[in-house]
């Protein structure tokens, strides 16, 4: 298999439930040169030593003849106008993931000063009583039954609502925009799908949802700059730090950035959690019994199934030779983090779920200046999620293994993960 | 010869010897269990507390976020070692392979592990030293008392010597809202680490944060009240100072006295050992069965033209003390070298500094990230065309770019970044001060290529008074050597 066939195939929806086998054949050449010109990085330590080197762009306006999305998508029909409208008053400042020091850092840091320490260190910790009761909230709904999805009855409703609660987002806008924001994901492919009749129907559908959302987001920006009140949105807006205020564009984009990232990455985590300490016989009772193992548990399932499985916006403005490939300049580059916390090369026995592995250190949180923002809020919800799921469900099994997943494949997680279970403890 | 069958006789029941218990003890023992060693493990220490962490003691513990005692090490694993603690080591027999005790106890072994590390140099003057209110700090003993001095709101605190543990505290100081004066003899903070072109941005920090710095100055005399408590200091330039607390940070000592007549290649700057750990003894040849790691250790390094280095790092004790660990028990075949790239972090005026490889080694230096003025950057320090160190300020998350550079002797000026490049990118130079002032040294410095000659000396067993007068004489034999080389 070359490696264009296999990047092809790990990108395929129906091999969402298990890209691994392609992974394999991609690490085989841990820096490879695929479809379109793209480098596609599947090795650990390619990928560390590449995150780290300043001569590699996350900003996608660093990409040499990249088409603008709004006036070549012919998809986009009368949207594409209200688009560039959007665009023009909104897109000029890229979210903080697609841009570059000093840019990055800056608005990284006007971002933390309202989210984590040293000048918010409570934000998170206060956030703690209220997961509790979320996920009891939850379990006490599905007292009753037996059968469950882990997905929309439990990992769900946790992030979105602690999310909505930090962000300053009405949780009553729930339904709204968690149909955007999975038409966005759905529409967003990269394989052969996207390139099907029913692929560029939901491109377009993709490309309505986004323009409905952004104009929510922007509308919320808006009204936090005229009332300020609380959560991140409002103190974004009215920031007098010694960074100065972002503009209007950065609010919106690194709103709409940590608002989606602040939740979907993390149901897929939890989603995960729950299915792979299934598919290991004996976890859960070791869990129970060994309560202090499980933040490692969660780093490990997010190393088997990093909920953000690879990043594609990385261009290379030098050659860069890595591992005796060279990038050509203007290269895109994607990092496959899925791949590379697979890497034999750095994990011994990779595809085991191994609680007492010695390498700990997984790209599922990424790495370098870009490393997840929200990484301390999903450790603590995951970890809220997965104790709460652990002291009361009883004897959990899944029905449906694969469970069905969802189409995009970089925010790669379950649709449903259908559980039966015995009983719900109180 | 050594065979197989002996190493795994002492894997399996060989009594170790670890002749110190701070972090590099700690994580030797650990190691050693991991390795498989079953065998019967001492770990001897002369202060009478747990293993402790020392980087949060001159930060989060003087600032009153953390208590002096409540930095013990994490255990990674049972270890089950018999631990003398409370009691120094004062001797090394190596015929007749023993390690003598204060308390009398004669302590044998198989291998053994000099892990004694450093300790705080005191101020030179006994008299004014022992004034109430003068502090150094290397303990957590010192950290507790330092602590609740600067907590009793003093009117105003002297710290003598600007390197990290100096200036750290002058931060500290300066967060407590404390008046603090910080008097340096070189031209700069965090000089001898880092030149005098890095050195002054530090000076603008401190006095951005209200650290009255004087630098070029020295303190010639501290003065008491009558009840003995320092109340005044005297500088150099004639001026003088009213304080209540003075910090004496002026660089460590490396705790070699215990081995003086064990023939081990031992001295100012510590007791020289091979790339895989093992002493030298003073004829530059190595031994078979004692190991070194940590603060006290100087081993030859391939990056550094295979330069003895000494490094007082955190990472320096952990990964020594497990390449130590591994080769006591391991196959002769299977021995690891030593090979750390050196690299140091520290806290101080709201910045996070971080540094890579051997700075002081460099001679130019070249900003390659980021805004000097903002003190947010990443330099780079350069030797005859190679990269041999870097310097983050606010940068850390690149140290892996220059690292990797590094460790492949990389072209100096190093690779270019293509974004956020600094306003000025020329080389010039680092600008480090002199060497041949001890407490200007660096605390990771390369001590040259000889085991012994040139920075050990043989110093048969004699009183502590001629000691002290030896150890004069060594350190005017070696500033003088310095300016030879130099």
């Amino acid at each position: 298999m070359t490696p264009e066939q296999a990047f092809t195939e790990a990108m395929k929806f129906e091999n969402r439930p298990n890209p691994y086998p392609f992974f394999d054949e991609l690490r085989k050449t841990p820096v490879a040169r695929v479809t379109n010109g793209i480098y596609v990085v599947t090795g650990y330590k390619e990928i560390l030593a590449l995150i780290h080197d300043p001569r590699i762009s996350a900003d996608l306006r660093n990409r040499p003849n990249r088409p603008n999305r709004a006036q070549t998508d012919p998809s986009n029909g009368d949207g594409a106008e209200i688009e560039a409208e959007l665009l023009e008053k909104y897109g000029k400042d890229p979210m903080m993931i697609i841009a570059d020091p000093p840019d990055h850092d800056r608005a990284r840091r006007q971002a933390m000063r309202h989210f984590g320490p040293p000048h918010s260190p409570d934000v998170i910790p206060n956030m703690e009583p209220a997961c509790v009761r979320i996920v009891n909230d939850m379990l006490d709904k599905t007292k009753d039954k037996k059968r469950m999805d882990v997905v929309d009855d439990y990992a769900y409703p946790l992030p979105v609502t602690v999310i909505c609660r930090i962000m300053g987002v009405p949780l009553k806008d729930e339904p709204q925009f968690h149909a955007w924001i999975a038409d966005m994901m759905a529409g967003a492919e990269l394989g052969p799908d996207a390139a099907t009749e029913e692929g560029k129907r939901r491109k377009e559908k993709a490309s309505a949802s986004r323009i409905g959302f952004r104009k929510y987001i922007i509308q919320l920006v808006e009204n936090a700059e005229k009332k300020p009140s609380e959560g991140m949105i409002s103190k974004l807006a009215h920031d007098d730090g010694p960074d100065g205020r972002m503009s209007p564009s950065e609010i919106a984009n690194n709103v709409a950035l940590i608002f989606i990232a602040g939740h979907d990455s993390t149901v897929n985590l939890i989603s995960h959690c729950v299915l792979t300490f299934l598919r290991n016989p004996g976890t859960i009772d070791l869990l129970r019994r060994r309560r202090d193992l499980i933040p490692r548990a969660i780093e490990e399932v997010l190393r088997l199934e990093s909920s953000v499985n690879f990043w594609p916006t990385w261009t290379a403005l030098a050659d860069i030779e890595i591992n005796g490939t060279t990038i050509p300049s203007g290269s895109p580059i994607f990092f496959m983090y899925g791949a590379a916390n697979r890497d034999p090369r750095k994990f011994r026995d990779p595809n085991k779920f191994d609680l007492e592995r010695e390498e700990k250190e997984s790209l599922g949180w990424g790495a370098g200046i870009h490393v997840c923002f929200g990484g301390q809020l999903a450790r603590l919800e995951v970890n809220t999620a997965v104790e709460a799921f652990l002291r009361r469900v009883e004897n959990p099994k899944l029905v449906i293994d694969p469970p069905p997943y969802r189409r995009n494949a970089l925010f790669r997680g379950p649709l449903h993960v259908l559980i039966d279970v015995d009983g719900v403890r109180d | 010869m050594s065979t197989p069958k002996n190493e795994n006789a002492i894997k399996k029941n060989g009594r170790i010897v670890i002749v110190g218990a701070s972090l590099a003890g700690l994580r030797a023992a650990e190691a050693l269990r991991n390795e498989g060693f079953t065998g019967h493990l001492t770990i001897i220490g002369d202060e009478p507390h747990d293993p402790y962490d020392r980087p949060p003691l001159s930060k989060q513990v003087q600032k009153g976020w953390v208590r002096a005692d409540h930095t013990k090490l994490p255990r990674l694993r049972e270890i089950n070692a018999e631990w003398k603690l409370g009691v120094a080591a004062t001797s090394l027999d190596r015929a007749k392979r023993v390690v003598r005790l204060a308390n009398g106890e004669q302590i044998g072994g198989d291998r053994l592990l000099i892990a004694t590390g450093v300790r705080a140099r005191q101020w030179p003057n006994r008299e004014e030293a022992a004034l109430k209110g003068v502090f150094t700090l290397r303990t957590c003993d010192d950290a507790a008392h330092l602590q609740a001095a600067l907590a009793a709101n003093p009117r105003r605190v002297l710290v003598i010597g600007a390197g990290f543990i100096g200036s750290e505290v002058a931060s500290v100081c300066r967060t407590l809202g404390l008046k603090v004066t910080v008097a340096e003899r070189a031209a700069a903070p965090l000089a001898g680490a880092l030149g005098n072109v890095i050195g002054a941005i530090a000076a603008e920090m401190q006095r951005d944060a209200g650290v009255d710095l004087r630098t070029g100055v020295s303190v010639s005399a501290l003065e008491g009240d009558a009840k003995g408590h320092v109340r005044r200091a005297h500088l150099s330039d004639g001026s003088t100072l009213d304080i209540d607390v003075v910090l004496a940070s002026l660089g460590s000592i490396r705790n070699v006295e215990w081995l003086d007549g064990s023939g081990l290649a031992a001295g100012f700057w510590g007791v020289a050992c091979d790339a895989g750990c093992r002493a030298f003894d003073i004829h530059g040849v190595v031994t078979d069965h004692i190991f070194v790691a940590g603060d006290v250790a100087r081993s030859p390094h391939v990056l550094y033209e295979y330069q003895f280095l000494s490094t007082e790092f955190w990472g320096n004790a952990v990964l020594g003390a497990q390449i130590a660990a591994h080769n006591m028990v391991c196959a002769e075949t299977d021995r690891r070298p030593y090979l750390l790239v050196p690299s140091n972090w520290s806290g101080q005026f709201g910045v996070n500094i971080k540094t890579i490889g051997v700075p002081a080694f460099g001679d130019e230096l070249i900003f390659t990230q980021g805004s000097p003025k903002h003190r947010r950057f990443a330099a780079a320090y350069g030797r005859r065309g190679r990269i041999v160190g870097a310097v983050t300020f606010d940068h850390g998350k690149w140290l892996q770019f220059y690292k990797a550079q590094i460790m492949r002797s990389g072209p100096f000026p190093p690779l270019q970044a293509e974004f956020d490049l600094p306003a000025d990118m020329r080389v010039i130079p680092a600008d480090f001060p002199a060497r041949g002032v001890p407490t200007a040294a660096p605390d990771v410095v390369l001590t040259g290529h000889d085991p012994s000659e040139r920075v050990a000396e043989y110093r048969p067993r004699t009183a502590r008074a001629e000691i002290r007068k030896a150890a004069t004489a060594a350190n005017k034999e070696q500033k003088k050597q310095w300016r030879v080389a130099s």
